[in-house]
């Protein structure tokens, strides 16, 4: 397990990996945004509309998946005290941050026209709502202490807490739009998929993945180096 | 074991005694707090009636969050709190026992004014009895839950600030069963699946938070 | 040329449909870049650091002839 802990050794794979997931990432975005744009059928409901869910759906697929990472991590991390573990999902929630900013805006300007309304309490949303302010809890609470250790530490025991909870909250929030809106709402994942709108959806999704895991090795490396310098400070400070 | 639980119970309720003012400004503040929703949005009886179960719900999960911060904090500065984590009492019991504690003097008291709101909202008086058993049953999560909110923010930067912003999106299901438990019983729904549901978040949260907060406690001492 | 005015109008979604790409790429490349120019940034002042780390040694090893004003100066 501590093999990878070595920051030279972990920096060596990262660069050999890094090009491979950076160029898969553009290949399989830029393939997938064709087939999006271009080749995919219109809705016979939703008309043209329906090309945001090419990145609505895997920004919210993304969303989920990256907290998942950062409660692996954190368990990790929390377990085997794996020092690599804290930075990864340190580095990994802006990333889902993100991608839950995204599915939120994406959902609203996808609501309008479908609704007639920018906001509308409808379960996916709602929840995606609440992972996001989980996200923003993760990144305060790692940032929230003068030794970074300590952030480490806590914002692991958040992310687990998290973790459990997310199902919880999934399940309350669809038992009360169910309970609040009985039938008739639209429902933001499209109708039984097509294959003509899969693939391009899985596409587009895969160069996600690919996206997210450029980023989260240029964000460790990032740490790594953070680190070093703060180490190097403390021995300038110490030697004069 | 059980007398360091006890013990730890009776010292938190001895010090809550002693300084009442901090039990009352809880109450007060949920009163204080509900008393303002007629002036937003009209003293019409019936609305007011129907958004009572949720206000008070609401409102009460504010005053809850309102005193968690000293939850730890003053263990936490003078000491105590690194005797608890020397003491033979396993220090998931202690953080249980502080949270018992807590929510005898914030959870009860709170219950113990939600008939007066009830009350000044013109809420259906049958549906009372189920309003003080939902949250006979979901304010203690909220104590739970914000007890691993509170000793995760020890030492922090404008850990007061944070405890709201870590706390209040776990708050949901709770209040989403307890608001439902209320409005069913004032529409003549079945109460008891939400009753049900609230019952097994508290469960799940009477297992996990003291774990949660335990460790939380010995990464802020370490 | 119409079909590409079709294209862009999107069925007359173009005003959900375009925003919600744009705000994808942007958000996307935006989290990319900031990560890069804070790696390069943190690379440029490590290399600087060991510059500095590693002439301060040299000097240390030459014991008497460096004044100690000028070893002062290596030091950011």
């Amino acid at each position: 397990m501590h093999r990878f802990a070595n920051p030279a050794r972990f920096t060596r794979i990262a660069d050999r990996v890094l090009p491979f997931a950076a160029g898969g990432a553009v290949l399989a975005l830029a393939l997938g945004f064709y087939l999006a744009l271009f080749v995919s059928p219109a809705d016979y409901q939703q008309g043209e509309s329906v090309r945001i869910m090419y990145v609505h759906v895997p920004s919210a697929w993304m969303a989920m998946v990256i907290y998942v990472a950062i409660a692996l991590a954190s368990a990790v991390a929390l377990i085997w005290r794996h020092p690599l573990a804290d930075l990864a999902a340190k580095a990994s929630s802006p990333i889902g941050a993100g991608f839950a900013f995204l599915t939120l805006v994406t959902g609203s300007l996808w609501g309008r026209p479908m609704w007639g309304t920018w906001w509308e309490w409808d379960g996916r949303l709602t929840s995606m709502l609440i992972l996001f302010f989980l996200y923003l809890g993760h990144m305060a609470l790692m940032n929230a202490f003068e030794d970074s250790q300590r952030g480490y530490r806590a914002a692991s025991i958040l992310a687990l807490v998290g973790v459990v909870n997310i199902p919880i909250i999934k399940f309350s929030v669809d038992w009360w739009s169910t309970l609040h809106q009985p039938t008739s709402v639209m429902r933001l994942d499209g109708p039984t998929i097509h294959p003509s709108m899969l693939w391009p959806l899985l596409i587009v999704a895969l160069g996600f993945k690919l996206y997210y895991l450029t980023v989260v090795l240029l964000r460790i490396k990032s740490e790594l180096i953070a680190a070093r310098l703060r180490a190097l400070d403390l021995a300038m400070v110490k030697g004069s | 074991m059980v007398s360091g639980f006890l013990l730890v119970i009776a010292r938190d309720l001895r010090l809550a005694l002693r300084q009442r003012a901090d039990a009352w400004l809880a109450v007060l503040f949920f009163v204080l707090t509900a008393a303002l929703f007629p002036f937003g949005v009209g003293p019409e009886p019936n609305l007011l009636a129907r958004i009572a179960p949720g206000i008070i719900w609401v409102v009460a999960l504010l005053a809850v969050l309102l005193s968690l911060e000293r939850l730890f904090l003053a263990d936490f500065e003078d000491g105590s709190l690194e005797q608890l984590l020397l003491s033979p009492l396993p220090l998931e019991l202690a953080v249980l026992a502080k949270v018992l504690a807590h929510w005898l003097t914030t959870g009860l008291p709170l219950i113990a004014a939600a008939p007066l709101l009830a009350v000044l909202f013109h809420m259906d008086l049958a549906g009372l009895g189920v309003l003080l058993l939902a949250m006979l049953l979901g304010t203690p999560t909220l104590s739970l839950v914000g007890a691993v909110g509170a000793a995760l923010t020890l030492g922090a930067r404008r850990g007061g600030v944070l405890i709201p912003l870590l706390v209040l999106p776990l708050y949901v299901p709770a209040l989403i069963f307890g608001v439902g438990a209320t409005d069913a019983a004032l529409q003549g729904f079945a109460v008891r699946p939400h009753l049900l549901l609230l019952g097994a978040v508290l469960l799940v949260m009477l297992v996990v938070t003291p774990l949660a907060g335990a460790a939380a406690l010995r990464q802020a001492l370490e | 040329m119409e079909k590409v005015t079709a294209f862009f109008q999107m069925g007359g979604y173009a005003a959900f449909v375009w925003p919600s790409l744009g705000l994808t790429v942007a958000v996307m490349s935006g989290l990319l870049i900031a990560t890069l120019r804070q790696l390069r940034g943190r690379q440029r002042r490590l290399a600087e650091l060991e510059a500095a780390g590693a002439q301060r040694r040299r000097r240390a090893a030459s014991p008497p002839a460096a004044p100690p004003g000028e070893t002062r100066e290596a030091r950011p």
